[in-house]
């Protein structure tokens, strides 16, 4: 599913990429440690799920280098759905599905099955946005992509928690 | 030797013989012990030993010979301080011909030679004889590791005791060792080698020409890679040996040629820990080394720095980059110059600012925070660095600050702004003419006060932070600045809701500057609050809505808020306490809410005078009269009928009231709290005894050695109050008093009395009747009371607490007691109010009660065995947790059966025991796991969201366990965790997607 790509080996395709700072932790509100009100899953709550995915070619996080920003994810507890945006660092950027991957798979293994997920490039900065969306939409590919030991690896470790 | 024996011929005793040969031919360990018992106690001479062996030391067969001087070196080892002056020597040249002798030999030979290694009576020479014919005549590293052992033990022996010695062979002893040593691979015997290369630097033996192989001997093993073998008996960790190394590598400039170089190709390695070994190194070598070492490298190790600081992944990276960087800068600050010798410090500073200036000035923002980081590391290296990079850097940020517009880059400025501040201030006190700050004064308050009225939270949070530094730079800012400052603080400190965090900050900062300018504080400050408190109290008399409620409040805030300056209390206070009295005047339509929040402010104040005696006593001798007027007028029968009378004599507000006055004494001294007694327990005791709820109060502040008046009429009637049954307030207001008394007063027979009758008075009310629980709280208070000063009673007492988990009525308040028994009071019994608290009182009562809770656990019929394990469940939760780890395997068995337990202050102490134990002992822990699984997921439902919480952390403790005990379990736990991702309450949320994340990656690729 992921043509080509793949974590090592080559160049880095954007060796230089511009960091942004990561955002402290959430405070927590009275409202939270109440246990009679309840919280509604919201667009931070859903970005302080994706913030600190490893991006595939840096040793930066998606929040360093601006992928996913707290603007772009969109949520509605009550319907159930989420759409996240993404922005690849530039856009021939041929890890961008690898991202909406590991973004997915986040979202999937985090959230409650009632939700209905929706990960998209950003409109207008990738290349090839349309076929990566469609790729990214199309269920039975995602589980095949998981199926594939080496994709599993390499989108575990996006996924795993920094030293 | 066979010579020396013969001298004296003393026949071998027939068992001493049959001893010898058992152990040489008979291959028995056990009569080596028994021969060196029998030359302690004197029945043989070493000398006759060796006449007995006299044949099997020279037996051709080299597996007797080498029995034989095993067994010498066995009884040598034990009796080696025995040994006269002669037989060392007859010894020493035995031993020292031995080595050249059969392979089988040398591992006693050298056991031999460390026993006499640690002979007090070894003449000059021997030492150094022993080392030469060792280096000659072993080849060391293809000896087993025990014999090499020994060898570095010999030779440790000797350096400590022969020191001028074996200095004496200069540096062929150094290099006899490095040849010792070239190969060592084992990591025990790394430690002591690593420890004698140590001491050989730091003890100034001569290295000769021998520097450059000392140190390709001991640097060949950096970085360290050594990962202990699981269950590794040795105990010895990775740390120990990269921490040895690296106080060899970094004890002498010597090294530095060799070790920079080195340092610089590590830092650039692919691996994590290799990179901070020598981050971490070259900090070390900083502190012995100078301007000299360093020169030829600062390009390059400046080069090294910057790249990791730039690039870096892992924020320990990072931290180290900055520290040695900073390390660095402090050693080129601090190396003496000669005359004629270039400031490597100014071009060093000049390459880090050219190298990072323009990454801040970049419009796209791109590697400014490292780029700032790599700036302030350095410039907090000496005042000599802060001065040059700040007065380079300031004007740059002012410049950058007005060319962004978008609050978020103005506050990433505002913030490293900050941080060369907060530089200046750690220096500022030392140069006294120079100001480098007062050049950018103007600008710099121009922008503050910028950030101040920004509609951003987070560019004034920013803000008022940089004003609070700005103001403690001694003398920068103008009285104009101060005012502007003031209204400002003024205008946050009554923001809206939403911007909570900025409002606590502004209160902050107006605290920390008004002990700096307290005039600028009372003249604009203060004025203005006082008629905005007059306003509120028009305003609450109308009645008027929320917003002018939460007014009110943010004005007591922030009175209390700059209380910090005595001359600032002076006029605060009297404001508060008059608002008070305006309360009580009838004329506002004050409920319970308000009148708290004026004694919170109170007590906000008191609590800032307690560092200030003067204050404290101002604050006292002020606050309490009016507040214990205002009480007992309120509490007096007939008067006139007003709300807030009634307002007054609430619970809540006479806790609010008295926790003022308890702060307010609490770091009084011991002579005015008398005076301050002298007048309050009279008002307690001449009047009417039943008629005042909260009379009782005055007592819980006496402190320590505070003479009480008519103490055993006191103690009496409180003791009488407490177990009377018409108010439950007051009468455990009488039992904490009571408590407070009996902790305090010395032991001898009026103590034994009043504990007589406190013990009678309990018993009586506990039997039956109304006041049993009136009885049951004086017990708990008497019991803790006692127990905080090891009194012996208390361990009657708690026995008889613990007989009442049992009782149906009483148990559960008992079970509850243990929480109070076992966690710090805030009113009474505190070390602030001088009361006896012994350190390890929790310690003490765990290991004396905690074995009975578990037999009284499984004795007790079962609907009172909860009460058991919640009294547990206190004691065990209160306990620090380092103490209590190595305890709980035993309780392991009642751990698990809590879990089941459906009380859910069990339930979170057992899992809050739990989850450190997963993490610590995964192996015993692995043998439950069935029953973790199903008890954990059971609880991650439970209607108690801090037990929710609790049992997915422990779900994600779990995964620390050996990965093939979990994976049978994988599916079912991925499958339970998918429900509390849609927990109503966040907090729970986010455990579970943390725990069920790795779960996730258990047994997966690439995790």
């Amino acid at each position: 599913m992921v043509g080509g790509g793949g974590a090592g080996g080559g160049l880095l395709e954007n060796a230089n990429p511009l960091i942004y700072e990561r955002s402290g932790e959430r405070p927590v509100t009275a409202g939270e440690e109440d246990e009679q009100v309840p919280d509604s899953i919201d667009a931070r709550e859903i970005f302080d799920l994706i913030r600190s995915i490893n991006d595939p070619e840096h040793p930066l996080t998606l929040e360093e280098l601006n992928v996913v920003e707290q603007v772009r994810v969109q949520v509605s507890d009550p319907e159930s759905t989420v759409a996240v945006a993404f922005t690849p660092t530039i856009p021939h950027c041929s890890m961008a599905t690898l991202i909406g991957l590991s973004i997915k798979v986040k979202l999937l293994r985090s959230l409650p099955q009632r939700f209905k997920m929706d990960v998209h490039i950003t409109p207008g900065t990738h290349a090839s946005e349309h076929a990566v969306n469609k790729q990214l939409a199309d269920k039975e590919r995602v589980a095949a992509a998981l199926e594939n030991t080496h994709l599993l690896e390499v989108v575990n470790q996006c996924l795993s928690a920094r030293s | 030797m066979a010579a020396a024996a013969a001298l004296e011929a003393v026949a071998p005793t027939g068992a001493l013989w049959g001893l010898v040969q058992d152990f040489v031919m008979g291959q028995q360990e056990g009569p080596a012990d028994q021969v060196a018992a029998d030359v302690k106690s004197g029945s043989y001479t070493v000398l006759q030993v060796v006449e007995a062996l006299g044949s099997s030391l020279e037996n051709p067969e080299p597996r007797t010979r080498a029995r034989g001087i095993q067994l010498l070196s066995q009884v040598l080892l034990q009796c080696h301080s025995l040994l006269l002056e002669k037989e060392v020597v007859h010894l020493i040249l035995f031993y020292e011909n031995r080595l050249k002798d059969h392979h089988l030999v040398i591992p006693s030979v050298l056991q031999g030679l460390r026993a006499l290694s640690l002979c007090v009576s070894l003449p000059p020479g021997l030492a150094v004889s022993v080392l030469k014919a060792i280096f000659q005549e072993v080849h060391v590293q293809s000896l087993p590791q025990v014999d090499r052992h020994t060898v570095y033990s010999i030779i440790t022996n000797f350096m400590r005791t022969r020191e001028e010695e074996l200095k004496g062979l200069g540096a062929d002893f150094t290099f006899g060792f490095i040849q010792v040593m070239d190969g060592e691979k084992d990591p025990r015997n790394l430690l002591v080698a690593f420890h004698i290369v140590h001491d050989l630097i730091s003890r100034d033996y001569s290295l000769g020409p021998f520097v450059e192989e000392l140190f390709e001997v001991t640097s060949c093993y950096f970085p360290i890679d050594f990962t202990p073998p699981p269950n590794d008996p040795h105990g010895i960790q990775r740390e120990d040996l990269i921490l040895s190394l690296r106080a060899v590598l970094a004890s002498t400039p010597r090294f530095a040629e060799f070790l920079l170089p080195l340092l610089i190709e590590k830092v650039d390695s692919e691996i994590l820990s290799a990179k901070l070994d020598s981050l971490q190194t070259l900090n070390a070598c900083c502190s012995v080394y100078g301007q000299k070492e360093l020169k030829d490298f600062l390009p390059s190790l400046w080069a090294s720095v910057r790249r990791e600081v730039f690039q870096t992944a892992s924020e320990r990276v990072e931290a180290e980059g900055l520290a040695a960087l900073h390390s660095l800068t402090a050693c080129l600050s601090r190396s003496v110059l000669r005359a004629d010798a270039e400031d490597l410090l100014d071009s060093f500073l000049s390459n880090i600012l050219q190298d990072c200036r323009h990454h801040l000035c970049e419009p796209d923002m791109k590697l400014v925070w490292p780029s700032a980081k790599l700036l302030q590391a350095a410039a907090g290296a000496s005042a000599r660095a802060c001065d040059h990079i700040t007065s380079n850097v300031l004007p740059l940020l002012l410049e950058q600050f007005h060319k962004h517009s978008q609050s978020n880059q103005r506050r990433t400025i505002l913030e490293m702004i900050l941080g060369f501040l907060k530089l200046q201030q750690k220096w500022s006190c030392e140069d006294k003419d120079e100001r480098p700050l007062s050049g950018f004064k103007d600008q710099l308050c121009s922008l503050v006060f910028m950030a101040l009225t920004d509609p951003n939270t987070q560019l004034q949070l920013v803000g008022i932070r940089t004003l609070t530094v700005l103001g403690a730079q001694p003398g920068l800012l103008s009285s104009g600045d101060l005012e502007l400052a003031v209204g400002h603080l003024y205008r946050l400190s009554f923001l809206e809701e939403e911007s909570q965090s900025c409002r606590v900050a502004a209160l902050e900062a107006s605290g920390t500057l008004a002990t700096l300018y307290p005039l600028a504080f009372s003249s604009h400050l203060v004025p203005k609050l006082a008629e905005e408190l007059c306003l509120g109290e028009s305003d609450l008399a109308r009645g008027d809505g929320p917003t002018k409620h939460s007014q009110h409040l943010c004005c007591l805030q922030a009175l209390s808020a700059v209380s910090t300056h005595p001359s600032l209390v002076k006029e605060t206070l009297p404001l508060l306490l008059q608002h008070l009295c305006q309360m009580n005047k009838g004329n506002m339509a004050a409920g319970p809410n308000e009148v708290i929040a004026v004694c919170q402010s109170l007590q906000q104040v008191a609590e800032k005078c307690q560092l200030d005696p003067e204050s404290c006593w101002y604050f006292h001798q002020t606050a309490i009269p009016c507040l214990l007027a205002l009480a007992v007028q309120a509490s007096m029968p007939g008067k006139e009928h007003s709300v807030l009378r009634k307002v007054l004599l609430e619970d809540e507000v006479l806790a609010a009231m008295v926790s003022v006055i308890g702060t307010a004494t609490t770091h009084l001294s011991p002579d005015l709290a008398a005076q301050s007694v002298a007048r309050i327990v009279p008002l307690f005791l001449d009047g009417n005894i039943s008629f005042l709820p909260e009379n009782s109060f005055p007592c819980r502040f006496q402190p320590f050695q505070v003479e009480i008046p008519q103490l055993n009429q006191l103690m009496r009637e409180l003791l009488e109050l407490s177990c009377c049954d018409s108010c439950p307030f007051s009468s455990t207001a009488a039992a904490k008093c009571f408590a407070g008394l009996l902790n305090k007063h010395p032991a001898g027979q009026q103590l034994d009395e009043f504990l007589q009758l406190a013990v009678d008075k309990v018993e009586a009310g506990l039997g039956s009747g109304p006041c049993r629980t009136q009885a049951f709280t004086l017990l708990l208070w008497v019991t803790k009371a006692l127990l905080l000063r090891y009194h012996p009673l208390s361990s009657c007492l708690t026995d008889r607490l613990m007989g009442l988990l049992s009782d149906p009525e009483l148990g559960p308040a008992a079970a509850d007691g243990f929480s109070l028994l076992m966690s710090d009071c805030t009113d009474v019994l505190t070390r602030a109010g001088h009361a006896e608290v012994r350190i390890m009182f929790r310690q003490r009562f765990f290991t004396d009660n905690v074995p009975a809770l578990v037999q009284g656990f499984h004795a007790a019929p079962q609907d009172v065995k909860p009460n058991y394990l919640k009294g547990l469940s206190h004691v065990l939760n209160r306990l620090p947790k380092p103490v209590l780890l190595p305890e709980l395997p035993t309780l392991l068995s009642l751990l698990l059966e809590a879990l089941s337990c459906p009380d859910s202050v069990v339930q979170l102490s057992t899992l809050s025991c739990l989850q450190p134990l997963l993490l610590e002992a995964p192996q015993v822990m692995s043998l439950h796991i069935d029953t973790l699984v199903t008890k954990f997921l059971n609880l991650s439902s439970s209607p108690s969201m801090a037990v929710r919480i609790a049992a997915l952390q422990c779900m994600h403790a779990l995964t620390r366990l050996p990965t093939p005990v979990l994976l049978p379990y994988k599916p079912q736990v991925i499958r339970a965790l998918a429900k509390p991702l849609d927990d109503k309450k966040r907090l729970v949320r986010k455990e579970a997607v943390s725990a069920r994340g790795e779960w996730f990656l258990l047994g997966s690729p690439g995790s």
